[in-house]
């Protein structure tokens, strides 16, 4: 026990703090600490991603009998979640307490939510998979209903609630059935039982229904339909924080699961996950076409962007797995830079988010516009940006893993996509005269957008080496 | 047929009959007395199973808590069912297309049911050899299962924020009582004394 523990350590130490906080603020100041509630949170986040990322020790360690599995790939995906958690909490805080909505319990939601999260990155067995999705589904079900007096609010918050029970009845339905099928529940019990290349029938259905309910936390096409309502509905930093970390977490979680328990049949979901792929890509980039409202654009944006990494993915490699990481370090990095700005876009103190409204900003503010201009072109994958190189890395894990068909129908598929980002791009330098737009002066925001932008630009040097250690992490998931 | 066999086949029944009814009576209330005979026939199942403290606790929890909140709630709520059901009418024909492709797939699918070599010995006993099933139960939970009993409780501490957070208003001009404050009142202040003289009045 005492050796399960310290693996857990990470985990362990979070949902204390979360409870600490808890009643340190219930006891004391209430919504008067949940500013300073936030830093701190969000400081833990820091702290606990930097240390996880120094203890990157290359073996897979397992606790719990297999149940909980610390290797470089879940290490990973947390440093991902953690770094992009606590930067989406400090840019919605002046945001949230300026309308009156910052309670003390929403750092303390998100911090259970990144429990949950790094529960799922780690989950060894069907149920532990469980438990880490709902602990995290749970947690964002109610802060996306935050703004209790919003009737949009409360709809996002109830239609993600009732689409969410049964995306995760789904997954339990598929459960049941591997475990009819295999006789246990742990990954490596499954992936002994499931070898051999082909899955029979009743394997096979068990899988799909576990895809289906996985798909739907990634928000891909067919499962895609709470995403755009929900997006809009929920204040505007709790979308922030939808689009990043549960983001990473779940496509995560994705990959481990197709891995890990279903190593043996590849050839089996690879069409599923391809097929989801193909459907995401293109769903995402005609639906947003039509969009005025910037947080519903994000989320066909995201459904798009999800169709992408689901697509390394699909290749069924190390490569893939090491494209898809890539891929989603590389999308939170411009989603917080985007969602920073959104953050900032106001008329008489009033939020706006009408597309319209970003008329002739050049003008008014060239440096921001300019920021923003980079992470259009990077988010539409125009190169030398970061966001080509991540695009690039997919369509060729894809390309080597026989899926010439699927590259192609991406590079399709972004180049649909990038009339919207750039339709972004034209307004701002040569819309016509609108309403005009304040960007608030906030030095996080501001901070956070440049620092965004920046990456894009300098990113592409090296990419941080992050490349390396995303290869690293594929290695110790693929064998 | 033995006894056991045929006591299955009676709770097996009413538990069907039982989800049945949940879902298609006219009458809210009618559906939660049903769904109290479904759980009566599922903690009946848990009995012939073997798992005795699994059924009993079936029948104290869902039963005795659950299905009366359950009651209550659907007393309290002032929902229109007819005109829920009338929606749901609407959708019937897509519905019942969907069960029917469902149900062949399902079909096919347990039609050829095979399982693994290993699952059969990879599956564990529901009470080991010499241990009583209400043991067995905490040996699962606080040892093998400890992680995620433990996550499980973090959930319930998720919910329970969560119903908080969306719910509770806090109203200004609620009174509360404040112990300290009260006894600490200094007499002065509150209370004036008055000296009447007999016969004149204030």
């Amino acid at each position: 026990m005492q050796a399960d523990l310290s693996v857990i350590l990470p985990e362990i130490i979070l949902s204390i703090y979360a409870m600490i906080a808890l009643i340190g603020a219930v006891y004391t100041s209430k919504d008067k600490a949940a500013g300073l509630l936030v830093w701190v949170t969000a400081v833990i986040f820091g702290i606990l991603g930097l240390w996880i990322m120094a203890n990157g020790s290359s073996d897979r360690v397992t606790a719990f009998g297999g149940m909980f599995i610390d290797d470089g790939f879940a290490r990973f995906a947390k440093v991902v979640i953690l770094f992009s958690a606590a930067a989406v909490l400090v840019m919605g805080q002046e945001y949230m307490a300026r309308r009156g909505i910052l309670k003390f319990e929403y750092p303390i939601l998100v911090a259970l939510a990144a429990v949950g999260m790094m529960m799922m990155v780690s989950a060894g067995d069907l149920m532990a998979v469980y438990m880490g999705v709902e602990l995290q589904s749970l947690a964002l079900y109610v802060v996306a209903s935050m703004r209790r007096d919003s009737v949009k609010s409360t709809e996002a918050g109830l239609k993600y609630f009732v689409l969410g029970a049964l995306s995760s009845g789904l997954l339990l339905y598929g459960a049941s059935l591997i475990y009819g099928f295999a006789g246990t529940t742990l990954f490596s019990g499954i992936i002994a039982a499931a070898e051999g290349g082909h899955a029979p029938i009743g394997l096979l259905f068990g899988l799909v229904f576990m895809i289906s309910g996985l798909a739907f936390k990634v928000s891909a096409v067919p499962f895609h339909m709470w995403t755009p309502d929900v997006y809009e509905g929920a204040p505007t930093p709790v979308t922030a924080f939808f689009a990043t970390a549960p983001k990473v977490a779940a496509m995560a979680l994705f990959a481990r699961v197709m891995h890990d328990a279903f190593g043996g049949v590849t050839g089996d979901w690879q069409q599923v996950v391809a097929l989801l792929a193909v459907l995401s890509m293109f769903l995402g980039a005609v639906a947003a076409i039509g969009q005025s409202n910037i947080k519903r654009l994000m989320a066909y944006s995201s459904i798009s962007h999800m169709g992408f990494a689901l697509m390394g993915l699909a290749s069924g490699t190390a490569l893939g797995v090491q494209a898809m990481l890539i891929y989603m370090a590389i999308y939170v990095t411009m989603n917080i830079g985007v969602f920073a700005f959104i953050l900032t876009m106001e008329r008489d103190g009033a939020p706006v988010v009408d597309i319209a409204a970003l008329n002739l900003y050049s003008k008014v503010q060239p440096g921001r516009a300019f920021a923003v201009l980079i992470l259009m072109f990077s988010l539409a994958g125009v190169p030398p940006l970061l966001g080509f190189f991540g695009k690039l890395y997919v369509l060729r894990a894809a390309y080597d893993g026989g899926l010439a068909w699927l590259a192609v129908a991406g590079v399709i598929a972004s180049v649909i996509g990038a009339f919207y980002y750039l339709r972004i791009v034209y307004y701002m330098y040569f819309g016509s005269e609108g309403a005009g737009l304040e960007t608030g002066r906030s030095p996080v925001l501001w901070t956070l957008l440049m620092a965004s932008a920046a990456i894009m630009v300098i990113g592409i040097i090296n990419l941080f080496g992050v490349e390396a250690a995303a290869q690293a992490a594929a290695m110790t998931l693929v064998k | 047929m033995s006894v056991a066999v045929l006591a299955f086949y009676l709770f097996a029944v009413s538990l069907l009959a039982g989800g049945l009814f949940t879902v298609i009576s006219r009458n809210p209330v009618h559906s939660v007395l049903w769904l109290i005979l479904t759980f009566l026939s599922a903690a009946g199942l848990f009995v012939l199973l073997g798992a005795e403290f699994v059924a009993m606790l079936l029948i104290i929890v869902y039963v005795g808590a659950v299905a009366v909140l359950f009651l209550f709630v659907v007393m309290m709520l002032d929902v229109d069912f007819a005109e829920l059901k009338a929606e749901m009418a609407r959708y019937m024909p897509l519905a019942l297309l969907i069960g029917l492709i469902l149900l062949m797939q399902f079909a096919l699918a347990y039609g050829s049911w095979i399982e693994a070599d290993s699952a059969q010995s990879a599956r564990q006993a529901v009470t080991p050899e010499g241990v009583e099933n209400t043991a067995a139960i905490g040996l699962l939970i606080y040892e093998k299962y400890f992680l995620l009993f433990q996550l499980a409780g973090l959930i319930l501490l998720v919910a329970m924020i969560g119903a908080i957070v969306l719910t509770v208003r806090h109203r200004s001009d609620v009174k509360r009582q404040n112990v300290l404050a009260q006894m600490w009142r200094d007499p002065a202040k509150a209370m004036e004394l008055k000296d009447v003289k007999p016969g004149q009045g204030l």
